[in-house]
């Protein structure tokens, strides 16, 4: 059992302590925008913030996550009204399939509020999921233009 | 995924042959135009088989393609509202897959292997009646756009008439006096509006006229200018459903554990222990393979572990990758074989010459989509619903009716997370039937783990060749001599999916990309031989074209060299004959600064090919480190699909299809370990990150042909591109593929 913070709102989950809240997340409290491609950590579709550092969901059991915030893509709009990152990722017209954005677009905000100015290297060190679309250049000038965005 | 021979087709005609039976007349009765405005049931207004008006005003556009990442929930209803007059961004307007399988929502194109455009004849009526009647609504081939382009415009023309016919005749004015803008009628006289939505009732009452003139390119406000994507929003805020997201209530979460070795069956299932688990709640024998039903996908996975499991693989061949080199290699040199092509005199030309040869190996890869495979299924009696994102709508009524018998099938078209050709197949809809059948009246989730979806994917071929080459005076070849060993997909694909086997040795599709290459040489011949083995193969992006233009585009990048000639300007010399092909080199090279010198440890290379009606040119740039590391610095595009929809999606299925590719060169391998595959996961199979993603540059070439696919072509340049670069880098001659067997890398 594990009781956290999903989206400024305290859950419970009656289950196992090593269950990954991956699963808790979409099996049980039924909040599918955060995505599973790999169950080891590798891919990144499964990136939620936890205490504002984004995290791989898919290898983080719910017992670690006891009393933590965890905002996953559903949190990011705000009124209604997608947040910088959302905004330059649709200016840019980066999605594809779209199965990987949710945890590349986590993984870009936490860099971008660690790191508002991200060169091209530092994007290239803190962006490590995979998008089998190939999106990686266009989701390079969305950061950069959301970095713009929240700096302009 | 690839296309249907049309042989298939005429397998597949027998194969429905009761139908023809029933005469022309009947035939006549299947609908494969679907201009006709209808009243649905839920009293919405169909203005025809892709545009419905609902009650309350808003326009719905179904789209019969799967939207899997290429854009068709945006460029398909383009072509609509092109000549429908409708704002695609408005509010009132929305975009889904159709629930019901329409015979106009077959994939023409795809199946008659033609653009609709040149249609003709009694063979061509009758394969739109039969694929329509079979229900081909399929996603592949890159056709979409292809099969589209004028039949959907034509459609959005009619419905515009029949709109305005109806506002004249409620005004009492000639239609000649009114026009449509925006989603309304508007009258010349009094400028009186009449919205869609208004007229929807009246519409059903009017007749399509199909003598209806479209609008000239010059006219377009929407094609061929970049339209912002529909489903974006939704994919940024993670609100979009894939079928890995499909929630109901009640519903239970499953998994699979197939034999690890291909062909094996289930010999015994020892559940107690698993069974034991909390929330765990059925175990499954599913003959290849064992399901296990819970409360959580996590813990069906868990309970795997649980299970003894012993599976009877005693009769199956057990492969390893060696095994399968060896393979290629003997049936190149000794196999039964295949001529496809033979101009001019082969042996007579090479007779006392110098002859250059190459052998080229590239090996097994899989799909790896980043949703994995997936479906949900609920069975109730003879009541199936099953939600899917598969290429082949048909698969998700045929399976539940295979399965379970059922004789009622909800299907729920949903996103796919990445297609690539693996979501042609019906495994995991066998799965989900088979195992929502052992929990009645409730929806079960099977998804597969991503090791599963690894070690049971459709794989691309391993394949082979071996080339002979005699070069003329002038340094250009005068004898090609191909001889592609590949495992063929249609045997396998067919064994899977159709009612029939299709052979694979004279197969057609072994050969894209080589039968009907376009550079001019005197005395060419063209051969195959095949292999067969358990590992089963499937289409995968551009198919065939992967390997194919990796033997050519890399052998002829060698005779180039042998030549002494830049190798751009000898593929120009050999394409010079082809109006496209010259016109793509020229702005290719212009795009590159192909004549710019590279500086030491950088080198240039290019790759040309025509595949899926387009043309593709790529040019990489690349460094290479003194101990072996290559990095990717740029990658010029040139594209020539024909007539253009959208832009920028034609731009970022270029980008999608250069890293797909990328992926494939640098690291992709599935090898085979005593008939079972040895990766499992990102860890080692391994992809293309935002490090490793070069800048790729795009120019689309304009004209006003008949449009090509997008989805695909892009990806064929890849492998000789690179090998090319490499080589010109002052690196090996790449002659297989991952780049790592020559001791490369790409950190």
């Amino acid at each position: 059992m594990a009781t956290f913070n999903l989206n400024g709102k305290a859950v419970t989950v009656n289950e196992e302590g090593e269950m990954p809240l991956l699963w808790a997340i979409r099996d049980h409290l039924k909040l599918t925008g955060t995505k599973f491609g790999c169950g080891v950590g590798a891919c990144g579709a499964c990136t939620v913030h936890i205490d504002g550092v984004a995290t791989r969901s898919c290898v983080t059991a719910i017992e670690d996550i006891e009393g933590a915030d965890i905002q996953t893509i559903e949190s990011l709009e705000k009124d209604g009204a997608p947040s910088s990152v959302q905004a330059a990722w649709i200016a840019e017209q980066v999605p594809q399939c779209g199965y990987c954005q949710s945890g590349m677009i986590m993984a870009a905000t936490a860099l971008l509020s660690e790191n508002p100015n991200p060169s091209d290297e530092d994007i290239d060190e803190a962006m490590t999921n995979i998008c089998r679309c190939g999106t990686y250049p266009r989701i390079k000038k969305a950061i950069k233009r959301a970095a713009e965005m929240s700096n302009g | 995924m690839g296309k249907f021979t049309r042989r298939a087709f005429m397998v597949g005609g027998a194969a429905v042959g009761g139908t023809l039976a029933l005469g022309v007349g009947f035939l006549s009765t299947i609908d494969t135009s679907g201009y006709d405005a209808v009243i649905a049931d839920d009293g919405s207004f169909a203005l025809n088989a892709w545009v419905t008006i609902k009650k309350d005003g808003t326009i719905q556009f179904a789209v019969p393609r799967l939207e899997m990442g290429q854009g068709v929930f945006t460029s398909l209803p383009m072509l609509l509202a092109e000549e429908l007059e409708v704002d695609l961004s408005a509010d009132n307007v929305s975009v889904v897959h159709p629930q019901e399988n329409l015979p106009v929502y077959a994939n023409f194109a795809m199946m008659l292997r033609k653009h609709p455009e040149q249609f003709s004849g009694a063979g061509d009526w009758l394969g739109k009646k039969m694929f329509g009647l079979m229900g081909l609504a399929g996603t592949g081939g890159s056709t979409s756009i292809v099969d589209a382009y004028t039949p959907l415009r034509k459609a959005g023309a009619i419905a515009r008439e029949m709109l305005i016919s109806a506002a004249a005749k409620q005004w009492g004015i000639a239609k000649s006096d009114c026009f449509a803008e925006n989603g309304q009628v508007v009258s010349r006289l009094s400028g009186d509006k009449l919205s869609y939505g208004e007229l929807a009732e009246a519409v059903s009452k009017e007749t399509p006229d199909e003598n209806v003139r479209l609008k000239p390119k010059k006219d377009f406000k929407l094609v061929g200018k970049p339209q912002k994507r529909v489903d974006i929003p939704s994919k940024v805020n993670g609100t979009a459903k894939f079928g890995v997201d499909v929630v109901t209530d009640d519903m239970l979460f499953g998994t699979v554990m197939q034999s690890p070795v291909f062909g094996g069956v289930v010999k015994s299932i020892n559940d107690t222990e698993a069974l034991k688990l909390k929330g765990v709640k059925k175990v499954v024998n599913l003959g290849d393979a064992v399901g296990v039903i819970a409360d959580s996908y996590y813990k069906a996975k868990k309970a795997l572990d649980y299970l003894d499991v012993e599976f009877d693989d005693s009769a199956v061949t057990k492969l390893n990758s060696d095994d399968v080199s060896r393979m290629l290699k003997e049936a190149i040199e000794t196999g039964e074989e295949h001529e496809f092509v033979h101009e001019g005199d082969v042996e007579a030309a090479s007779n006392g010459q110098e002859t250059i040869e190459a052998y080229y190996e590239v090996p097994y890869l899989a799909h790896a989509t980043m949703e994995p495979i997936n479906a949900t299924a609920c069975v109730d009696g003879d009541k199936v619903e099953i939600w899917s994102g598969n290429q082949m709508p048909a698969n998700m009524e045929s399976v539940p009716k295979d399965v379970v018998n059922a004789k009622t099938v909800t299907p729920h078209i949903m996103y796919a997370g990445g297609g690539f050709g693996r979501r042609v197949e019906k495994d995991a809809e066998t799965y989900a039937v088979k195992m929502a059948a052992a929990m009645p009246g409730i929806p079960v989730k099977v998804i597969y783990s991503r090791e599963e979806d690894m070690q049971h994917d459709v794989y691309r071929p391993a394949a082979a060749a071996r080339l002979k080459a005699v070069l003329g005076s002038d340094g250009y070849p005068d004898v090609l001599d191909t001889k592609v060993g590949l495992q063929p997909i249609m045997p396998s694909f067919s064994k899977r999916n159709l009612p029939f086997e299709i052979a694979g040795l004279s197969e057609a599709s072994n050969m894209e990309g080589l039968q009907h290459s376009k550079y001019e040489v005197p005395n060419r011949r063209l051969k195959n031989s095949i292999i067969e083995t358990n590992v089963p193969v499937g289409f995968w992006r551009s198919v065939s074209h992967t390997h194919n233009a990796f033997f050519l585009e890399g052998f002829v990048d060698e005779l180039a060299h042998k030549a002494g000639h830049d190798p751009f300007e000898y593929r120009q010399h050999l394409l010079k004959g082809h109006k496209r092909l010259s016109a793509l080199l020229a702005e290719l090279k212009k795009q590159a600064d192909w004549a710019k010198p590279v500086p030491k440890g950088k080198g240039r290379g290019i790759a040309v090919h025509e595949s899926f009606l387009s043309y593709v040119g790529e040019v990489f740039d690349i460094s290479l480190s003194d101990d072996g590391e290559v990095t990717v610095d740029k990658v010029t595009c040139v594209v020539d699909c024909g007539s253009v929809v959208n832009p920028d999606t034609v731009k970022a299925q270029m980008e999608s299809g250069i890293i797909f590719g990328l992926s494939a060169a640098l690291f992709g391998e599935i090898t085979l370990d005593g008939g079972a595959v040895e990766q499992t996961n990102f860890t080692d199979y391994e992809m293309v990150k935002m490090r490793h993603a070069p800048e790729i540059s795009v120019t689309i070439m304009e004209n006003d042909e008949l449009p090509g696919g997008v989805g695909e072509p892009g990806t064929p340049p890849v492998y000789p591109a690179l090998a090319n670069a490499i080589f010109a880098a002052g690196g090996k001659r790449i002659r297989s593929m991952p780049i790592t067997k020559y001791g490369y890398s790409s950190i």
